[in-house]
């Protein structure tokens, strides 16, 4: 039974949320959609004038813009790949009865709270450096060639750097998730004679779907956007083959003063956000109305 | 007989476990243990004894000043995270207690705003800093991580603030509690550690936060983040140095992270996993 001073209250209450989160989703955007029609360039910033869709065209027709749009893809699906197979592994194995559940929880749990450019920086020096990394020196063991990872396979080289930031996320959501399946439900299965097979198709996977679902939603959010990585490991490169949307618009905004063509860029990153968006909302809406 | 069987399997399991948890913190423990070696040492080849020196440590503070960094990290991941409560609590507060057929649909579209790629506002928002000299500061930054924070902490706190049964609020009116008495001696304790695991998940993402503080600072505001991607055009080799600075800048939030790590679930997933 609010009254009408409680609900004013709550209204004057939740206003500084609002209002700032507001001003921080328009104001920025609606730059960014404007300079995109815009002949706008850092270097030469009295002359500015309208350009209509040149900057999307100038997108469109870059080589680099489809390269970065597939490499883009590919991150988002490799790592998901990755963790999400490898999270439903781990979970199951943690949920298992074993010495030291505590310190292997930790122990797996940790990348995730490593800041990017550290994890990105340790992979990249002293795991998969050519020269002194511990894949070299496991391949010099063996008497094999050591791999340039990132000169060779660039793009994969920071799938694995990003699957292992991630991995944990997806192992520990799962696991919650596992955990609150019902025990008598499982002995049950047990009992009846289900294997470990059709227990874990007909009733580990029915139970953990959901948060199956979350898990490829979050991740494909952040990983949309992974930047750091790429910057500390490869720049990129070689050429384009690890250059990802939001490091193309990187560069052409901060490294190539170019205002226009970065907005275009931008504006198409919030397109495809919006997609993965979409089904993300779902998801989450469905469980506030429980 | 059944029970010896368990406990096979149960060692079998725990082996499968350690050997699976240490193949994924390994790259932490050599960095770890990387750092307590010598540079000659560090690039010698694979070993998992360091002689324990200390130098890489000094000289990351004698060269680049490595607590200014720590500093500037620690201001704008607490202060943005402070800022972010001051102004969450009371909205999460009112949709918890007094919610209206709007209030879901406030809450997702806080949330829509977290789908914003960073990336698309690069431009305007560096315009903006530049114009409004707040390039490479702390000030600047705090506030940009506090708006990019505040939805998952209005949503944290909701969910918390949500369990707080309605029930004894109006037990406590019937005793003729006033208004703040309610909310000092009934709702604060009850609300606090929903506040406290909030606030611990924030500081972490805030810490770790790796695109803006990047591309918003040089050097007098710069924070970890950027301080250790500055390592990535190397002059010589450094390994130990780097580790050093690498360990320091994830000890404090690999422990952090430790404690919360039940939190996370739910504030990562807005509480869609419990």
């Amino acid at each position: 039974m609010a009254t009408r001073q409680t609900s004013s209250l709550a209204r004057l209450m939740m206003a500084p949320s609002v209002i700032l989160l507001f001003i921080w989703m328009i104001v920025p955007l609606a730059m960014t959609l404007w300079f995109s029609f815009q002949n706008y360039n850092l270097l030469n910033p009295a002359n500015v004038s309208f350009a209509g869709l040149f900057n999307y065209k100038f997108f469109y027709t870059d080589p680099a813009f489809f390269q970065s749009i597939w490499n883009t893809l590919v991150l988002v699906v490799g790592v998901l790949l990755i963790t999400v197979v490898g999270g439903i592994a781990l979970a199951l194995l943690l949920d298992q009865p074993m010495f030291g559940q505590g310190i292997v929880r930790i122990l797996v749990i940790s990348p995730f709270f490593v800041m990017p450019p550290v994890a990105a920086l340790v992979w990249k020096n002293m795991i998969m450096h050519p020269g002194y990394g511990v894949f070299a020196d496991i391949a010099k063991f063996f008497g094999a060639q050591p791999v340039d990872w990132f000169a060779q396979y660039p793009l994969f080289s920071i799938i694995i750097i990003v699957a292992w930031q991630w991995l944990p996320f997806a192992t520990l959501i799962l696991l919650t998730a596992l955990q609150s399946l019902d025990g008598e439900q499982k002995e049950a299965a047990e009992m009846d004679g289900a294997g470990f097979v059709s227990r874990f198709i007909y009733l580990t996977i029915p139970h953990i779907s959901r948060a199956i679902t979350v898990v490829i939603l979050i991740q494909t959010i952040f990983l949309l956007g992974v930047y750091a990585e790429i910057l500390v490991t490869t720049n990129g490169g070689p050429g384009y083959a690890s250059t990802n949307l939001p490091f193309l618009i990187y560069r052409t905004a901060l490294l190539g003063y170019d205002v226009g063509g970065a907005s275009a860029g931008g504006i198409i990153a919030v397109i495809l956000a919006n997609i993965v968006a979409f089904f993300l909302m779902r998801a989450v809406g469905k469980n506030l109305d429980k | 007989m059944a029970r010896a069987v368990s406990t096979r399997r149960k060692i079998g399991f725990t082996v499968a476990a350690w050997v699976v948890a240490l193949l994924i913190f390994f790259p932490i423990l050599y960095t770890i243990i990387t750092s307590f070696k010598s540079e000659t040492e560090a690039i010698a080849g694979f070993s998992l004894v360091p002689s324990g020196t200390l130098e890489s440590y000094a000289e990351v503070q004698a060269q680049s000043n490595y607590f200014k960094f720590f500093l500037n990290s620690v201001v704008i991941a607490v202060g943005s995270t402070i800022l972010a409560l001051l102004i969450a609590i009371p909205a999460a507060w009112s949709m918890a207690f007094s919610p209206t057929k709007r209030t879901k649909d406030i809450l997702m579209w806080m949330l829509s705003t977290k789908m914003m790629p960073a990336v698309a506002v690069l431009v305007p928002i560096y315009l903006i800093f530049r114009d409004a000299n707040l390039l490479d500061t702390r000030i600047g930054l705090t506030v940009m991580l506090m708006l990019i924070n505040l939805p998952i902490v209005v949503w944290m706190l909701y969910t918390y603030f949500r369990e707080i049964p309605g029930e004894i609020l109006e037990a406590a009116r019937m005793d003729g509690a006033t208004l703040w008495g309610e909310i000092v001696h009934v709702l604060t304790p009850m609300a606090v550690p929903g506040i406290a695991s909030t606030m611990l998940l924030n500081i972490i993402l805030a810490w770790n936060e790796a695109f803006w503080t990047i591309r918003l600072t040089t050097t007098n505001a710069a924070p970890l983040t950027a301080f250790i991607a500055s390592f990535s055009s190397p002059q010589g080799l450094f390994w130990a140095k780097l580790s050093a600075a690498s360990t320091l800048a994830i000890a404090p939030i690999l422990i952090m992270g430790w404690f919360s790590q039940r939190q996370l679930v739910r504030g990562l997933t807005f509480g869609a996993v419990k």
